[in-house]
């Protein structure tokens, strides 16, 4: 009996991190009838994802739950990224919920119950688990989308998500059925004993690939993206164009790193998502006059990137020794991106005004002198966007070309080029509105006068991140180079 | 002093940088100690690449003052720096440049005049890292950073079309810069490194040969970054857009220096490291070359803008720099690197004298101008001088380096040497006739009449280039000699791969291209 409360403990402590954010999230719902001070909620959130964060220390490598969790540096990884993800996401909510007049403890719960769902996404090992910890962040996220009530921009994407997520979320599940029935499981490490030619298997784990498809954002099934990240309240644009972004992606990652999936078929699936994402996103960013929508096209364009690397990935050119570079470049590539979209997110965020009615290029015009600060940030996430040197963008785009054409990918790199151009379009247009341009009449009364001192926060973390690995990224190199990335619980 | 002479090139690249942080210090108001202080540093930052000189040796090649550090360990970057007889003289020109461009600004920018300044020094830090890069990787750093403040330099401080052309530059060179890298990692993937000399090393020794193809692509993937920079006809497009559009200064560093990394990226990369690819490409990079030389000068010639004559006569002087590149001779090369400074400093004159031009009448345009000497004589004699060194006066620069390029060329291919020698009958042409219409003659408009001569500051700039462009003249043994030696070991570099290739693995074989190269011995001689 004590042993097997013994297992029980130990079991926790790998689900520590998830334990800690849900509780956090359920302590904010209960607190907040007697605690009105929204600053003293920011606060509690955020040490609660900085606690649930640092948890992970106290865990191990291993599986628990029979197998159903396993933690490896690369979960580590991804739990770090979306707690401080979500850390600084609520730390740009407080003067954003302050402006929209919105309530804070709700929104601050929500955030956690979907960081907790990432985490869980990021050590899922069996494919139930992943459904969960998939529908732990979906939910929230779909209210999250909607919290602005008044705003008919925001019911309607939140119900766009709804409907469109939960036909994903259809498919995802319909796959899993699939496998089970090829396979008598949903542990990943019997899919990888699986015979990989059999068809039933081959639509299962492409039907995973379009739920999950839908939840990255990857074109053919874009589409409720740019809608979505308009209207959802900026704060959660930068936790969803982030967060889930990236443990979806680990998922994905896990998922075909474990099954055999170096195979024709998955490579050209994969290339062809990559390719098309990358042009969707980029063509459609190049037509957006709304900075927010521009960037959430270009949110669609790097999840294309970052495909290209998953091909690299499933490259039959590619020997099995040398893929570590391939998932290295992924999840260098995700944390940069992470970091530089909420940074941007959160300079728009400020930017937008009241009711976010600020957010065409010509608002901002004339922004580098009005507002040097938050216009060197906002270009500098841009120019890490464009994958300028120096920056953590440049690393992650050269990374992922590295990987590409190690796998003899060329014309896949080709076209990353070429895309890589097109996106240096449009992201300099907005560098040279707000440098270059004069703002043309008055600006109006109730125009942001500069970042709140939380966000401007937010935005130095995001910017020194930001150079720091484009400068010295030897120390997440090394993590996420490491031997033993991701383990296989048999 | 002494503590900084083993990191001399360091010093070099980020002294600049160092500046400009100082500059944000200052209030942006105080213009006179933010104009006095960069034109200090720029100064210092030029005595500094004085010291280079004494460092490379004569008549001997590789690189000198190496730096070695390691930056980022999987894959293997490093921080590697060295100067050889080309890239000196490059580094001391944009040096030389830099400080002439702050003082040539001092009337000329009225807004923003810090991050003028700012924008100003990182450029020099972007350009002088591209020239001492030894790192691939470093290089392609270093040349993708320019861009940046290159780009705003034109875009908040150029004329009307500013934005146009600030977005098409960055655009352009982008476009060729990202296949380049795509080159880069492809090489990497080959060779396991991205240190320039080594990978030298391998082809020279035989132990990496790349598949005919492979060498193809990975020429043209350089050669394309490279052309649009420099830029090779027909991807000159963004070239008069810039230039024209961009203030004085910014004029002045695009075509004195930034042309050059274009041409210097083929001599440093290209050649060396493809080059069996380059000598398949040899005749139609060539006639693309001849093209540009000629359509160049003729396109300058009826331009109704004095700044795009000038824009255009660049394209032509940079065509005789890449077919004597192209020519793979001794002395045509010696003549392109040569050629290269020559225009960096008399189109770089040139740009400033048509700006100064503009401070005055604000416009490009030669028909506002015409009678200019009688109000103006002294601006007008160094106009003249400046005008005749770029059209190939002996006894000035222009002509050293075209004289060269033609005799290098001629050796090997007449023909092409015969159509280069059109563009310098034209260049004559369309310089002299726009001089003319501009100095030349009654003064038709009464504005032109009050013009005010040369300031003291102008007189200052001018004379200095005007001293620099007759030494170049006449003693350029003191240049040549100093890159006869890298510029021989580039042919010979490029020579000994045709042996690899011919030889049975194993056995030496000294016989081939033994003509050739004693040839070029002997005229290196001459």
């Amino acid at each position: 009996m004590s042993s097997l409360n013994q297992q029980m403990l130990q079991n926790l402590r790998l689900v520590l991190p998830e334990l800690i954010w849900c509780g956090t999230g359920v302590f904010l719902m209960l607190i907040q009838p007697f605690l009105k001070n929204r600053q003293a909620l920011t606060f509690l959130a955020m040490v609660g994802t900085s606690v649930g964060t640092l948890a992970t220390f106290y865990g191990f490598f291993g599986s628990a739950f029979f197998a159903q969790i396993q933690f490896d540096t690369f979960s580590l990884f991804f739990h770090w990224l979306v707690g401080l993800i979500s850390f600084l996401v609520i730390l740009a909510s407080d003067s954003y919920l302050e402006r929209e007049k919105l309530d804070s403890a709700e929104f601050y719960a929500l955030i956690m119950f979907a960081t907790a769902g990432m985490g869980v996404l990021a050590s899922a090992q069996e494919l139930l688990t992943a459904f969960i910890g998939l529908e732990m962040s979906s939910i929230s996220s779909y209210v999250l989308a909607g919290y602005r009530r008044d705003s008919v921009k925001a019911s309607e994407s939140a119900v766009k998500y709804f409907l469109l997520g939960s036909f994903a979320t259809a498919f995802f599940l319909y796959g899993i059925a699939l496998v089970y029935g090829v396979t008598g499981s949903t542990n990943l490490v019997r899919l990888a004993d699986a015979d990989p030619s059999s068809n039933l298997l081959r639509l299962g784990l492409t039907l995973i690939l379009v739920g999950l498809g839908f939840k990255v954002a990857a074109a053919p099934f874009q589409v409720w993206t740019p809608d979505v990240y308009e209207g959802a309240p900026t704060p959660v644009t930068a936790l969803f164009s982030a967060g889930p972004k990236a443990a979806t992606f680990a998922l994905l990652l896990r998922i075909f790193s474990t099954v055999h999936a170096a195979t024709q078929f998955w490579f050209w699936a994969f290339w062809i998502l990559a390719g098309l994402t990358m042009f969707v996103g980029n063509l459609g960013a190049l037509v957006q006059s709304n900075v927010k929508r521009m960037l959430a096209y270009s949110s669609i364009a790097h999840a294309g990137y970052t495909l290209v690397a998953f091909a690299a990935v499933t490259s039959v050119r590619t020997d099995p020794e040398s893929v570590a570079p391939a998932y290295a470049a992924v999840l260098f590539y995700l944390a940069s991106y992470a970091l530089v979209s909420v940074g941007s997110f959160t300079v728009i965020s400020e930017l937008g005004g009241q009711g976010e009615r600020y957010l065409t290029f010509d608002d901002f015009a004339g922004l580098g002198t009005r507002q040097p600060f938050a216009a060197a940030g906002l270009s500098l996430f841009l120019l890490s966007l464009l994958g300028l040197p120096i920056t953590a963008g440049f690393f992650g785009k050269f990374y992922i070309f590295k990987a590409a054409i190690h796998s003899d990918l060329l014309w896949l790199a080709i076209l990353m080029a070429v895309n890589s151009v097109i996106g240096a379009y449009y992201y300099l247009r907005l560098i040279v509105v707000m440098y270059m341009r004069e703002y043309k009449g008055t600006l109006p009364a109730d125009a942001s006068q500069g970042l709140s001192p939380t966000a401007a926060m937010v935005v130095s973390v995001a910017a020194i991140i930001t150079l720091y690995l484009g400068l010295a990224p030897n120390h997440v190199l090394g993590i996420v180079l490491s031997q033993n990335l991701i383990l296989s619980a048999r | 002093m002494i503590a900084l002479s083993g990191h001399l090139l360091t010093v070099v690249i980020f002294f600049p940088a160092f500046g400009a942080l100082a500059l944000l210090f200052l209030r942006s108001d105080d213009e006179l100690w933010i104009r006095r202080l960069s034109f200090v540093v720029s100064t210092v930052e030029f005595l500094f690449s004085l010291l280079l000189l004494r460092a490379v040796p004569i008549g001997q090649a590789g690189y000198s003052l190496e730096e070695f550090g390691h930056w980022i360990s999987s894959p293997p970057i490093n921080y590697h720096l060295g100067v050889d007889g080309i890239s000196l003289f490059l580094v001391m020109l944009t040096t030389f440049l830099t400080p002439i461009c702050v003082l040539a600004s001092w009337h000329g920018v009225h807004h923003r005049i810090k991050e003028f300044h700012v924008m100003l020094l990182l450029l020099e830090v972007g350009v002088v890292g591209v020239f001492l890069s030894l790192d691939l990787f470093l290089f392609f750093l270093f040349w993708e950073i320019m861009l940046i403040p290159m780009a705003f330099l034109i875009g908040i401080w150029g004329h009307e079309r500013r934005i146009y052309a600030a977005v098409k530059f960055v655009l352009y060179t982008m476009a060729g810069s990202i296949l380049m890298l795509v080159g880069i990692i492809w090489l990497y993937n080959a060779t396991g490194t991205f240190d320039l000399p080594i990978i030298q090393k391998l082809l020279h020794d035989g132990a990496l040969v790349l598949p005919e193809r492979t060498e193809m692509i990975l020429f043209l993937a350089f050669f394309l970054a490279f052309a649009i920079k420099v830029p090779l006809f027909p991807l000159h497009t963004w070239l008069p857009d810039a230039h024209v559009e961009a203030p004085t200064a910014g004029s002045v560093i695009l075509a004195g220096v930034l042309l050059k990394m274009g041409t210097y990226g083929m001599i440093r990369f290209c050649l060396p490291l493809f080059p069996d690819a380059s000598r398949r490409a040899a005749p139609y990079v060539a006639v693309l070359a001849i093209i540009g030389i000629i359509y160049g000068a003729l396109v300058a010639m009826v331009q109704p803008n004095l700044k795009k004559l000038v824009a255009y006569s660049s394209v032509s002087h940079l065509g005789f720099v890449v077919l004597g590149i192209f020519a793979f001779q001794n002395i045509s090369m010696q003549g392109a690197v040569f050629q290269m400074l020559a225009h960096g400093i008399s189109t770089g004159g040139l740009f400033l004298l048509v700006g100064m031009l503009y401070d005055r009448r604000h416009t490009f345009e030669i028909s506002d101008y015409g009678g200019l000497s009688t109000p103006m004589p002294k601006l007008a004699a160094f106009f003249l001088f400046v005008v005749l060194s770029s059209l190939g006066l002996p006894m000035l620069n222009g002509f050293v380096g075209e004289y060269l390029i033609l005799l290098g060329t001629y050796q090997v291919h007449w023909n092409w040497a015969a159509w280069a020698a059109i563009g310098v009958i034209l260049s004559a042409c369309y310089l002299l006739w726009s001089y003319q219409r501009v100095f030349f003659g009654e003064v038709t408009q009464q504005k032109n009449r009050e013009l005010a001569d040369a300031s003291v500051r102008e007189k200052w700039i001018l004379a200095t280039i005007a001293v620099v462009i007759l030494w170049m003249g006449i003693g350029s043994p003191f240049f040549t000699q100093r890159f006869a030696a890298p510029c021989k070991t580039v042919i010979e570099q490029m020579n000994r791969n045709v042996m690899h290739e011919v030889a049975v693995p194993g056995t030496p074989r000294l016989a081939s291209n033994r003509p050739a190269d004693n040839s070029t011995e002997r005229l290196a001689s001459r």
